[in-house]
């Protein structure tokens, strides 16, 4: 960063001199039709652009992330068009900062809606296709009396595989890659012995790589329904085939060893008629399922309501209590008599100052019920329950959070106030009215045209203040007999971070309605919190 | 800008009769002196627990109990032994995440207020509201699609997926346009446009004119918009625990919350260094960042 940083009265800032003075770095983007060094410079860049975007669609290629390709492709065009260009002036400004916005907030908030409505999480992370693979792989039992094929370990940068001899040709396969001809490579008695480009392990470092050399499973083909070729001493390779055919004119998976028939249900899981289900399933649209099921699912309802609750009731205590806090503080110190408010000031606005996970954190062990200072050296070796009873420990939330907000409500209102000019005040004693009543009526409803705006982020920003009660409680204590893992201190967006990752089974689906449904209710009274206060301002 | 009473020390007592409207005794106390006790309350609230950590990571015995007597001893083992528990890759961790995301963040958002404030094109006042609309849909809320998306862009580029310092970066450079757009584009407004049309006529490019004319001008604010996503950065949690999942990778903010987490055997005097040498940049940023957030809020709009 420059130097510069110097406050400098922008409007009447001297004009620069002339810009053809030549900068000492090439780090200007010149016009298209001027070929000078900021040509070049641009054109390095977008070649650089472009040699990314062509490596990205190559290997979004390989992976089957069509999505990303037909971005990357998109990117690509827009890019040369817009730096290219003599029409697309604005675009060569707004161009870098529109990619990111569109990439990780617009699109983000798109696929959250997506995901809300369908069951995607644990068990159903992908398409059918790729459940019926799976399921295929995962039941795969060695074919009784099929033959054995002296196989030879082989690796590649790391990566093991097989090589046998098939019809006298060597093939190779690994993990990733089925089994597959290769020329030039030697064999005696049946078994590989040297492979181009493929080291043959020894035996000492068969014995090394044991267990991976056990679980690793050579593909025979592209079809997951020939099986593969699997070893379990690492010198004699059997072919595993599964047990689950499917049939893609019924669309069903038989089990030819015990003859059930599994139907797709529309959960997105094969089902058999008694009600067994394989896994892995698939994902599949639910519709609302998602948003009602927090309403009716019995087990999730009772804590889900409370949760909700307790979400209003938090952000709107930490709203009242940090700004009735802040405000008397700065009416208190607004008297000019008071000597060093100077320093009163930069004191108090110290728990703002220090970062707030950081908090957080301190207060979680400050608060802890045996060790921790408020109750061994404050109160002389109290056992007060601050963070494990279920109210306890939403009063300490409460008190922790006004600790750490009011000092900006206190920064906010003593701006405010100052910013209230003294000839009104002048003319309201003059007027007669007493010291209480200017502030009723004069004061306040002045400071209120310029803090409500901010009081009602505030509100939105405690709805969603995810870190303060994930480290200070982490949502404890917890409800008991719920299938998710939540707690009495639990806000929503900390209940989607514990349905989407830590209650064992993710459910991203489910997490994303809850994050669409907290979007719905910030979004609503945001909106008619900034509808009232605009009404103020006309008062 | 705000003036206040420049004096330096706080009176201790109700002896201090220098105040220059000369009330004293009772009235004194009644008018004035009373503000003094809550001000002196209310900073014993606000530094009590600053000393505790300050104390605690002094404390060589690093146990929660053996924290609670204040300064018992004084050593700096906490602070000599965060090396080797890995806190300074944390450390350069977060200084790479915050000082990147703050440079993209000032440059990207500093290219789009240039470009709404002096070019007049077909759909700018459509893209200003579709920006405003756009930071409706905050991103903690959209952390299970980021960790989604983060997975599959992983199978293509690496760099940019989970794990990756450089993917937390772009996740947080998603949100540069935006508030910070607004806030520079007020600011854009102000530097009169003359100055670009002459420059125009003496034969500068339209790059020329923003690197070398308009970027000068308006540094404050690019000073302000790059140490307030510095900040933000720093103290995120949600998406930096998503994002990040080796302990090699962490931020601080990960990193000591897993410190942290574990009461029984938590390395607390370890969390209190740490805390300690995450929290005086901060507090000295905020310290010199003050009189600008009072400052904007009295003049109505944020000018250095």
């Amino acid at each position: 960063m420059s130097q510069q940083t110097v406050v400098t009265d922008s409007a009447g800032a001297p004009p620069e001199p002339p810009p053809s003075r030549s900068r000492p770095r090439g780090d200007g983007i010149s016009h298209a039709r001027n070929y000078g060094r900021g040509f070049w410079v641009k054109v390095i860049l977008v070649a650089l652009i472009d040699a990314g975007a062509v490596y990205g669609i190559l290997s979004a290629v390989a992976v089957s992330q069509w999505g990303i390709v037909a971005f990357l492709v998109v990117v690509l065009l827009v890019v040369n068009w817009v730096y290219f260009s003599k029409r697309a002036l604005p675009g060569k400004y707004l161009f870098p900062g529109l990619v990111f916005l569109f990439v990780y907030v617009i699109f983000t908030a798109c696929y959250t809606g997506y995901i809300a409505f369908t069951n995607y999480g644990d068990g159903h992370n992908s398409t059918q296709a790729d459940a019926i693979a799976a399921i295929q792989i995962q039941n795969e039992q060695r074919v009784e009396g099929s033959a054995a094929y002296p196989i030879t370990i082989v690796s590649q940068d790391g990566e093991l595989g097989f090589a046998v001899v098939q019809d006298g040709q060597v093939e190779v396969g690994t993990a990733e890659q089925p089994l597959e001809a290769v020329d030039g490579a030697t064999a005696s008695d049946d078994k590989a012995t040297e492979v181009p480009g493929w080291d043959v392990l020894n035996f000492a470092a068969i014995a090394q790589q044991q267990e991976a050399i056990v679980s690793l499973r050579v593909p025979v083909s592209d079809d997951p329904a020939d099986g593969s070729l699997r070893t379990q001493d690492g010198s004699t390779g059997y072919i595993y085939q599964s047990t689950m055919s499917y049939d893609p004119a019924a669309g069903t998976m038989t089990d030819s060893a015990t003859g059930t028939v599994y139907t797709p249900d529309d959960r997105g899981s094969f089902r058999a008629p008694d009600g067994t289900a394989l896994t892995p399933g698939w994902k599949v649209n639910v519709g609302f399922e998602n948003f009602t099921r927090a309403f009716t699912d019995s087990r999730i309802s009772g804590p889900f309501i409370s949760i909700l609750i307790w979400t209003f009731v938090f952000a709107i205590l930490s709203v009242l209590t940090t700004f009735a806090l802040g405000l008397f503080l700065a009416v208190v110190f607004n008297d000019p008599r008071i000597r060093g408010r100077k320093i009163y000031r930069s004191l108090l606005i110290l728990p703002y100052a220090f970062p707030g996970f950081l908090a957080a954190l301190v207060w979680k062990g400050m608060l802890n019920p045996d060790f921790g200072f408020i109750n061994e050296t404050l109160l002389g070796g109290a056992n007060i329950p601050w963070l494990t009873d279920p109210t306890l420990a939403k009063v300490s939330v409460l008190l922790v959070n006004l600790w750490l907000g009011f000092p900006y409500m206190f920064l906010v209102c003593t701006g405010a106030l100052q910013s209230i000019p003294g000839d009104v005040l002048e003319s309201a004693r003059m007027d007669g009215a007493s010291a209480a009543r200017v502030q009723r009526s004069i004061v306040f409803p002045l400071l209120m045209v310029s803090v409500a705006p901010l009081l009602v982020s505030s509100f939105a920003f405690n709805f969603n203040n995810f870190s303060l009660i994930y480290m200070l409680t982490g949502g404890g204590p917890n409800f008991e007999g719920t299938p998710i893992i939540v707690g009495h201190t639990d806000i929503l967006i900390s209940m989607v971070y514990s349905v989407a990752f830590e209650s064992g089974v993710k459910q991203y689906g489910f997490a994303s309605a809850l994050s669409i449904l907290i979007f719905i209710i910030v979004g609503v009274i945001s909106w008619w919190g900034f509808r009232r206060t605009r009404r103020l301002e006309e008062l | 800008m705000v003036t206040t009473a420049s004096e330096v020390r706080p009176p201790k007592s109700a002896n201090s009769n220098a105040n220059h409207t000369a009330v004293t005794g009772m009235r004194w106390w009644r008018e004035v002196g009373w503000r003094h006790i809550v001000g002196i309350v209310m900073i014993i609230v606000c530094v009590l627990p600053l000393l505790y950590v300050l104390s605690a990571s002094l404390n060589p015995g690093g146990t929660l109990t053996g924290s609670n007597q204040l300064f018992r001893e004084i050593s700096f083992d906490n602070y000599s032994n965060l090396a080797e528990r890995g806190f300074w890759t944390w450390a350069r961790n977060s200084l790479i995440v915050c000082t990147v995301t703050a440079v993209g963040t000032v440059l990207m958002g500093a290219a789009a207020a240039y470009a709404f404030s002096r070019f007049r094109f077909k759909g700018r006042r459509g893209s200003l509201t579709g920006l405003l609309l756009a930071q409706m849909f905050p991103q903690t809320l959209a952390f299970v699609a980021i960790f989604l998306l983060l997975l599959s862009l992983g199978e293509v580029f690496p760099s940019l997926g989970l794990n990756s310092l450089l993917g937390l970066i772009c996740v947080y450079l998603g949100g540069a346009l935006g508030v910070n757009t607004f806030l520079m584009y007020g600011f854009f407004n102000t530097v009169p446009r003359e100055l670009d049309e002459a420059a125009k006529i003496d034969g500068a490019t339209h790059a020329q004119i923003f690197w070398t004319i308009i970027l000068r001008l308006v540094t404050p604010i690019l000073a302000v918009v790059g140490l307030l996503s510095f900040v933000s950065a720093f103290g995120d949690f949600l998406v930096a625990k998503v994002v990040l999942q080796r302990p090699e990778q962490y931020t601080v903010a990960v990193g000591l919350y897993s410190w942290a987490s574990d009461e029984r055997t938590a390395p607390w005097g370890l969390f209190a260094a740490g805390a300690v040498v995450a929290a005086i940049p901060v507090i000295l940023l905020f310290m010199f960042l003050q009189r600008y957030i009072v400052g904007g809020l009295t003049s109505g709009s944020v000018k250095g």
